[in-house]
């Protein structure tokens, strides 16, 4: 299989767009120099933090080998509370089940609390297409909806805007409110205007943190009460997540929230924390009528066969890894063009999507390890990222579940490594290739493409190290 | 680790063509501990270019190269975080299942980062004779992250008396490097070289000292290219300077 030829020609025009949109990297900058010190601070200890990570991962790597019969745990808790559970194999039958619902019970409108598993299935687009009217209701969701733009973090959707770009946006769609590029009277305008949203929706839809097996509980994260707002006031509730949310026993979400919230926005907690069970009771004064629960599973069992690639999806959907890599702060997450950026997204959209569709993102990635660093359930990042770029330009390899494999292999570059090889793996080769270079330094060419557009040319030294270390009498065994 | 009598010295590609000045200020200052130092003669690369750029095959033939060299339970010596990086920890994962997975892992774990072997291991003091400077220390991804080495350099110069260590922002972010990604994304690249050499600027250092020669060819590359710097330096050259 061969890649789509314009996937890197495309991934490297949308970093060029980044990188000369010196407002973009300015407010990237500034926005995660600033989470990064929140997160920092919320770790002043690191054995404990070390201890918590650890504790982190031991529960996401369990739930992960006992999926299957905690999904089925998980439907049966969830039926008798009440809920109704859909299985969607892939991203059209998701949207194609919830449209359902929402036609069942007649509702034409709808608000969102932050859900990336719908960007995943494109889920707005597709309800707006059938007439569905849908409103994001967290901040930043809004803000981008108004843009008519994807999300480009996966917590912070809106993090590449400034409050200047945020205030043009509202007086662009609300001009009969005055212009402020206060924060908090932004924020103030937003929510009286999605105040009104919430009461007349017929329904809300919500992502899920964590599914408790154990309980049938779906609990959801959120900082706006929103999400609370979305899966309360309207009569029907509908959740979407991935398979892969699902956790054993309710004891296992204190560690899972301790350390996503901190990781995430550097908050010992979140405003918001909701445990959905059950839809309203007789007698109860509020909450949806019906509640459903949509389990998307979009290839998420493929990578679970792979006992390395499986530790993509212990991932709880924190951001920390984008937040400390030192690419993303350049271009931001738009230039990924995927759902998902940053190293999280390299190592996880190739493996969802192919590596002949995505698999160039892997090579923005300087395996610096600051995402695996302080990934709060130990993903291994840069090794997952590595054995992409192996298994993007290698077709030999047979026992993995990735579609696209060798698909990035071009005939030039595995020419040089092989010559490479030739010197490097030949230690007589290798000398002659030395003796040559340090001799004729003299004719080292001074540009070496993209390298020399930044910097000057290494050179050769007059004489290489194995010829000091003689001359300086050290043993050569 | 008691003190062995002898120590490979694995000199790495980059030392052993462009910065061989690096590579034997580090078997200097081994050898005046009273060490032995051996540099094996066949020795060449770790693999890791190939490693990094997802040609394992090609990796593991040079890699299997250097098993030869190394072959006395004595410990190998590496002047790059990165290179002994490869080797500690990536050598297992490219040698698993091979007929000599084992001679491998037993080299791996003899592998020291040079900082790390002359803090750890050789307890080294040094007597500053230099004249009063100011250094930032650039330490490499591989150093702080990989091997967990970052504080070895820093004690290393916290000996030296008339060295002043001045904390460059951004102290932990990546330089750009990154082997070919440099090539792959040289822009990006060119842009993350770009914030390093100005945070480097900006805090006045005289020298910028790293572990890592990768990071100071891109680094000290920028500086030039830019139309001057601070000088870049490997440490093993700055230690030996300034104790000489």
């Amino acid at each position: 299989m061969k890649a789509n030829p314009d996937q890197v020609e495309a991934f490297h025009q949308r970093i060029d767009e980044a990188l000369h949109n010196d407002q973009l990297r300015r407010n990237f900058r500034s926005a995660l120099t600033g989470i990064m010190a929140r997160r920092a601070e919320q770790f002043p200890d690191d054995s404990q933090l070390q201890a918590l990570r650890e504790q982190a991962r031991a529960v996401r790597a369990h739930a992960l080998v006992r999926q299957p019969e905690l999904l089925e745990q998980l439907e049966a808790k969830l039926t008798g509370n009440g809920i109704q559970v859909h299985w969607a194999e892939d991203t059209g039958q998701a949207n194609a089940i919830i449209h359902g619902i929402l036609e069942a019970a007649g509702a034409r409108t709808v608000v969102k609390g932050k859900s990336m598993v719908s960007e995943e299935t494109g889920l707005n687009h597709y309800l707006e297409e059938r007439g569905v009217e849908v409103i994001e209701s967290d901040l930043g969701e809004y803000i981008i909806q108004l843009a008519h733009e994807p999300p480009s973090h996966i917590v912070a959707p809106a993090i590449h805007k400034n409050r200047r770009e945020v205030a043009e946006l509202f007086r662009e769609f609300h001009p009969d409110i005055p212009y402020t590029e206060d924060i908090d009277e932004l924020t103030q305008t937003a929510r009286a205007i999605l105040r009104t949203r919430f009461a007349k929706a017929d329904a809300g839809i919500s992502g899920v943190n964590f599914a408790v097996a154990e309980t049938g509980t779906l609990c959801l994260v959120e900082n706006e009460g929103n999400g609370r707002l979305s899966t309360t006031a309207p009569r029907l509730h509908i959740a979407i997540t991935g398979v892969e949310k699902v956790v054993e026993r309710l004891s296992d979400v204190p560690p899972l929230l301790e350390i996503l919230t901190k990781s995430a926005t550097g908050q010992p907690i979140t405003t918001y924390f909701n445990m959905i069970s059950r839809p309203r009771q007789r007698g109860e004064l509020d909450g949806p009528e019906a509640v459903h629960l949509v389990l998307l599973d979009n290839g998420r069992s493929r990578i679970r066969v792979d006992e390395e690639l499986l530790d993509t999806l212990r991932c709880i959907r924190c951001g920390a890894c984008i937040n400390h890599c030192p690419v993303y702060v350049q271009l931001g997450g738009h230039a990924y063009g995927t759902v998902y950026p940053g190293p999280i997204g390299i190592a996880l959209e190739p493996q969802r999507i192919g590596l002949d569709k995505v698999g160039t993102l892997t090579s923005a990635c300087t395996l610096c390890g600051a995402c695996g660093e302080v990934c709060p359930v130990k993903i291994p990042l840069p090794k997952l990222i590595n054995r992409l770029r192996a298994e993007a330009v290698n077709e030999q390899r047979t026992s993995t579940p990735l579609s696209g494999r060798g698909s990035l292999r071009k005939p030039g570059e595995a020419a040089a490594w092989r010559l490479w090889q030739q010197i490097y793996g030949h230690p007589r080769l290798y000398r002659l290739f030395t003796l040559a270079a340090t001799r004729l330094r003299g004719l080292t060419p001074p540009r070496l493409g993209a390298w020399t557009r930044y910097r000057s040319a290494p050179k050769p030294a007059r004489r290489t190290l194995r010829e000091l270390a003689h001359r300086e009498g050290f043993p050569n065994e | 680790m008691h003190k062995p009598q002898s120590v490979y010295f694995f000199a790495t590609c980059l030392v052993d063509l462009l910065y061989p000045e690096a590579g034997l200020a580090g078997m200097q200052l081994i050898r005046r501990a009273g060490v032995e130092v051996i540099f094996p003669d066949g020795q060449t690369c770790c693999g890791q270019p190939a490693f990094n750029s997802g040609y394992r095959d090609q990796a593991l033939a040079v890699a299997r190269a250097q098993l030869a060299c190394f072959r006395r339970d004595i410990p190998v010596v590496v002047p790059s975080g990165s290179c002994a990086g490869m080797i500690k920890h990536h050598w297992p994962e490219l040698f698993a299942g091979q007929p000599d997975e084992q001679a491998a892992l037993g080299v791996a774990d003899r592998t020291f980062e040079l900082t790390e072997f002359l803090v750890d291991v050789l307890d080294v003091r040094l007597t500053d004779r230099g004249a009063p400077t100011r250094i930032a220390i650039h330490t490499s991804c591989s150093a702080r992250r990989e091997m967990g080495v970052a504080d070895r350099i820093e004690s290393l110069v916290a000996q030296l008396n008339k060295v002043e260590v001045l904390i460059q922002e951004r102290k932990a972010e990546c330089c750009g490097f990154g082997g070919t990604f440099a090539v792959k994304q040289g822009d990006v690249s060119g842009a993350m070289v770009k914030d390093k050499t100005d945070a480097l600027r900006a805090v006045g250092a005289e020298r910028v000292i790293s572990q890592d020669c990768g990071c100071l060819m891109n680094i000290g590359g920028a500086f030039d290219k830019q139309g001057g710097g601070p000088l870049t330096q490997h440490i093993a050259e700055f230690l030996l300077e300034r104790t000489s």
